[in-house]
């Protein structure tokens, strides 16, 4: 519900030109924020003070707003999308924070994501790893009945809840190897476990794999911090089934 | 002059394989010469932009999204329909045709409406064997929900994220045809001019938005999926980067404008909280399913939701319309929310909210299978509101959501533009004067799995491949207009922001265009949009350069727009002189409220022509004639 109290805040914010700038962090003050704003759009109000003061606005990605298209991708605090559980920048509320507070943003960074601009960086690879076999090969038309398969419902539920996952990167720019396994694994298990996806399982895993470290993604080493970054909660019991996959792929 | 929707005749039920028969057919070993330039891959261009790539075409795609995966098609969370009849309740494809039909107040063409009927089935199957985990029961058959304005079960969803999971399918196929070749993909590109040659689209100009650089695309077609305009309403469930761009350029070069005005405004919606929001976020009309609508019979009652004892509660929707209830289609649940505000009964920050409640569900069902259902949204409530819907009732507002209006196509998809289709929401074809929920998935889907795959074969088969080369005149002049408008965008160098004109925009539209209109209204805001537009020309200040990454910029070029476009809805609003769907006219309505149609003077589409940005356009007509569905009043009671 609203709250009155309006807070000020100091940002230290992570500003870079171009991939090959240097960037440093330059402060901004936040002023009158309302708990009820959401994060974005405190940064929103920033924009509008450089703007009018004849200043470069901060850019950042952003897109839905809602928590789903996987547009926005800060690092707050040392934290992607704030630390937050299961949240998003953009679903993240000022409410979280309090009057005085000092606040640090800086872009997703990794080997494979270079920085476009300031807080935007290029996710191109999730992708790339995508095209390498994230899919079944079904032609469009001439397809069966849907419930010509079935599929038991503790199934459904699993691919259902690898499926969630919305490629924003917060799990490579969480891990410190700057892996994309988590993001791998959550589709190579979508497709695993059901039976549309089985008569290409092998070679998708061996495919995305390989893909995944020609991108310039680091190797997994079971630090979980991917999963503690994930803002739709993506569990780390995929990238196991990813190894078995693997494993089972090479027989 | 009067437009011809080219509709195929004879019985309706044969209608759409009859004509796919009468279609030319572009020889396979052909395909690969001709090239598509698909606009937009949401789900309509998503799922356009596969299929043609796996036929063989040459395909270039394009999106200003830094990927294909986050269209806002993304957003979707409800479900999507077809005729499937699997839980054995009656439904059939003439009843989801019926249905649409009628839910769309009478506003829309029969023949596309049965076509979108008889493939909804095909959709489902496709997606199934995509991999799209859709909610299925413990035998492992497919499970479905009931969403608003039908008595049937036929909606199909994958938790609340359908929309997610849809577009994940279309995208996977995209990404298989990326890999193969046959599709050239454009993230982070903007169109921003369609190239006309001869009378015929064959091109489009973009911005690179990572590097600034203005360059066209010459094709052999052009297909616009570009998504809905509700934007211009500055608030609205819209993603931030939706906008009417790509079809307003469209309309400036000659493609016509369909019913601009039919918006819709969807019911439940979390209310505003206060000025300086950005957007506004919907809950799945799912929700209407588990959860009653009510406000309180007080006038300006002040206690809290849950201290509101029972028979002091106004159960409206269920009391207005016994048959329908909660579940009444949206332009009805919308208007009948704002008639509780309005008579001071409304509840939270300014009176400007009812109450969604789901205590009574929660009894009899218990609080996991709520969860299960609708978990996802209840989290996102609480996460904007602060407050857990489990306890308290949710409170909803109405918003703007969804635009039926769009460019004018004909039964092919083609606009009259020869060479340009569009495609899913930016079109103006299957919903009528309202759409029905789950059904926007569906049509997006259609079009682009089953509907242009046949017809754009039979425009290509009548064009010589490559007929329009790179160094063609209009694309040169073509990017020169582009880099002229940035470069005036960029100089003017004024003092007000460009959200600051968007939001003065939004305001106008809502209070005088949005969920109610008179003559008057209308008058005020034709009156109020060209002087905001004219000092937007003089008074915008717009940061940095054109060549660069610019998010100021991008928005200033968008908002412009809007700006052009706010008078052409507002037109259209006045010129509709009747209510219907979701096109409120407050001097045509029925003793009990409900919007009254003029069948005699408007069973019609209105479809406008560009004739410059301060002239007037010029109106064409598409008369509509019902001749499988009875024209009748529109009753949910
Ligand atoms: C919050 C929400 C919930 C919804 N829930 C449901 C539901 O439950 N069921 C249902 O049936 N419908 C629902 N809808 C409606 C439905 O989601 C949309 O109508 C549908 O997905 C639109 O698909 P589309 O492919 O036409 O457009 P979009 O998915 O919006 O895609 C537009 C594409 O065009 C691109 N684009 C736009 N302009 C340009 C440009 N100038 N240059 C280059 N590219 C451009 C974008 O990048 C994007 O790729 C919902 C809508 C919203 C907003
Ligand atoms: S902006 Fe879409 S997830 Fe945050």
């Amino acid at each position: 519900m609203s709250h009155d109290k309006t807070m000020n805040l100091t940002l230290h914010v992570w500003r870079q030109k171009g991939p090959k700038d240097p960037g440093k962090f330059e402060v901004y003050d936040a002023k009158d924020v309302s708990p009820d704003q959401s994060f974005l759009e405190m940064l929103d109000e920033v924009n509008e003070d450089l703007i009018k003061a004849g200043k470069d606005p901060i850019a950042f990605d952003h897109d839905c707003r809602e928590g789903i298209c996987g547009m926005c991708s800060q690092v707050i605090n040392g934290m992607a999308h704030g630390g937050q559980d299961r949240t998003t920048v953009c679903q993240l509320h000022m409410r979280m924070f309090k009057d005085g507070d000092t606040i640090y943003i800086e872009p997703w960074r990794a080997r494979a994501f270079p920085v476009i601009k300031d807080l935007v960086v290029d996710r191109i690879a999730l992708d790339t790893i995508i095209q390498a076999g994230g899919y079944t090969s079904a032609h469009t038309g001439g397809i069966a009945d849907g419930n010509a398969i079935l599929v038991p419902k503790p199934e459904a539920e699993y691919a259902m809840d690898a499926a969630e996952c919305i490629g924003c990167g917060a799990c490579v720019a969480g891990c410190p190897n700057g892996s994309a396994m988590l993001f791998t694994s959550a589709k190579v298990s979508q497709l695993a476990v059901l039976p549309q996806g089985q008569a290409e399982a092998a070679r998708r895993v061996k495919e995305m794999t390989e893909t995944l470290q020609e991108c310039g993604f680091g190797n997994c080493t079971n630090h979980y911090e991917c999963q503690a970054a994930c803002p739709k909660g993506i569990n780390v019991k995929f990238i196991a089934k990813l190894n078995r996959e693997y494993l089972k792929s090479l027989f | 002059m009067i437009l011809d929707g080219k509709c195929p005749t004879g019985p309706i039920e044969k209608t759409w394989d009859k004509h796919r028969f009468d279609m030319k057919l572009v020889n396979p070993s052909n395909k690969r010469k001709y090239k598509i330039l698909v606009v937009g891959t949401g789900l309509a261009g998503g799922a356009a932009a596969a299929s043609l790539g796996e036929l063989g075409y040459n395909v270039e795609a394009f999106c200003y999204q830094d990927s294909p995966r986050r269209a806002h098609s993304i957003a979707a969370q409800g479900g999507i329909n077809a005729a499937k009849n699997y839980p054995n309740d009656g439904d059939s494809i003439y009843r989801l045709f019926y249905d649409t039909i009628k839910g769309g107040d009478f506003r829309a063409r029969e023949a596309d409406v049965w076509r979108l009927a008889q493939v909804s089935n095909n959709i489902i199957d496709q997606c199934v064997a995509q991999g799209v985990p859709f909610a299925r029961d413990y035998a492992g058959y497919l499970d479905n929900r009931s969403f608003g304005g039908a008595q049937v079960s036929r909606t199909f969803y994958a938790r609340g994220q359908t929309g997610q999971q849809l577009l994940l399918g279309a995208y996977s196929a995209l990404a298989r045809q990326i890999k193969a070749g046959t599709v050239k993909m454009f993230p982070r590109t903007e169109m921003l001019d369609l190239i006309v040659v001869d009378g015929e689209a064959k091109g489009i100009t973009v911005r690179d938005m990572v590097t600034g650089e203005i360059r066209s695309h010459v094709g052999d077609a052009v297909v616009l999926c570009t998504g809905g305009y509700v934007n211009v309403f500055y608030l609205s469930t819209n993603a931030m980067g939706c906008s009417v761009t790509a079809a307003w350029k469209a309309h400036r070069k000659g493609a016509f404008f369909a019913n601009p005005c039919y918006t819709q405004i969807h019911p439940t919606c979390i209310p505003q909280h206060g000025d300086k929001q950005s957007k506004l976020t919907l809950m799945s009309e799912s929700l209407r399913n588990d959860g009653r609508c009510w406000a309180p019979k007080k006038k300006g009652e002040k206690r809290g939701p849950n201290e509101i004892p029972e028979e002091e509660r106004d159960y409206y929707l269920e009391r207005k319309y016994p048959s329908f209830g909660n579940l009444a289609p949206r332009d009805i649940a919308s208007r009948a929310a704002k008639e509780q505000c309005d008579d001071d009964r409304g509840v939270g920050p300014g009176g400007r909210g009812v109450y969604l409640d789901f205590a009574d569900s929660i009894k009899r069902l218990g609080e996991d299978t709520i969860r299960e259902r609708y978990g996802n949204l209840f989290e996102m409530y609480e996460k904007i509101t602060d407050e857990n819907g489990y306890k308290v009732p949710m409170r909803i507002y109405p918003a703007p959501h969804y635009s039926m209006g769009g460019l004018w196509v004909d039964y092919n998809c083609e606009s009259n533009v020869p060479g340009l289709f569009v495609l899913g929401e930016a079109n103006f074809s299957v919903h009528g004067a309202n759409r029905l929920g789950a059904s926007a998935l569906m049509q997006g889907l259609a079009d682009g799995y089953f509907v242009i795959p046949y017809t754009i074969a039979n425009y290509l088969a009548k064009t010589a491949p490559g007929k329009v080369k790179a160094d063609n005149p209009e694309c040169k002049k073509s990017v020169d207009d582009v880099n002229n408008n940035m470069k005036k965008l960029i100089s003017i160098n004024g003092k007000k922001t460009v959200s600051e004109f968007h939001r003065e925009l939004g305001k106008i539209m809502w209070e005088n265009v949005g969920m109610a209109r008179s003559d008057q209204s209308c008058k005020e805001a034709l009156k109020k949009i060209p002087v905001l537009r004219e000092e937007f020309w003089k008074n915008v200040k717009v940061s940095g350069s054109g060549a660069q990454f610019n998010q100021d910029l991008e928005n200033a070029g968008r908002v412009a727009d809007f700006l052009e476009f706010a008078e052409l809805l507002t037109r259209d609003a006045l010129y509709r002189n009747e209510s219907c769907g979701g096109h409120f006219r407050v001097e045509h309505q029925m003793p009990d409220g409900e919007a009254k149609r003029d069948d005699e003077n408007f069973c019609h589409a209105a479809a406008w022509e560009f004739k410059g940005a301060n002239a007037e356009p010029e109106l064409h007509i598409e008369p509509l004639k019902f001749e499988n569905v009875h024209l009748a009043i529109r009753s949910y009671k």
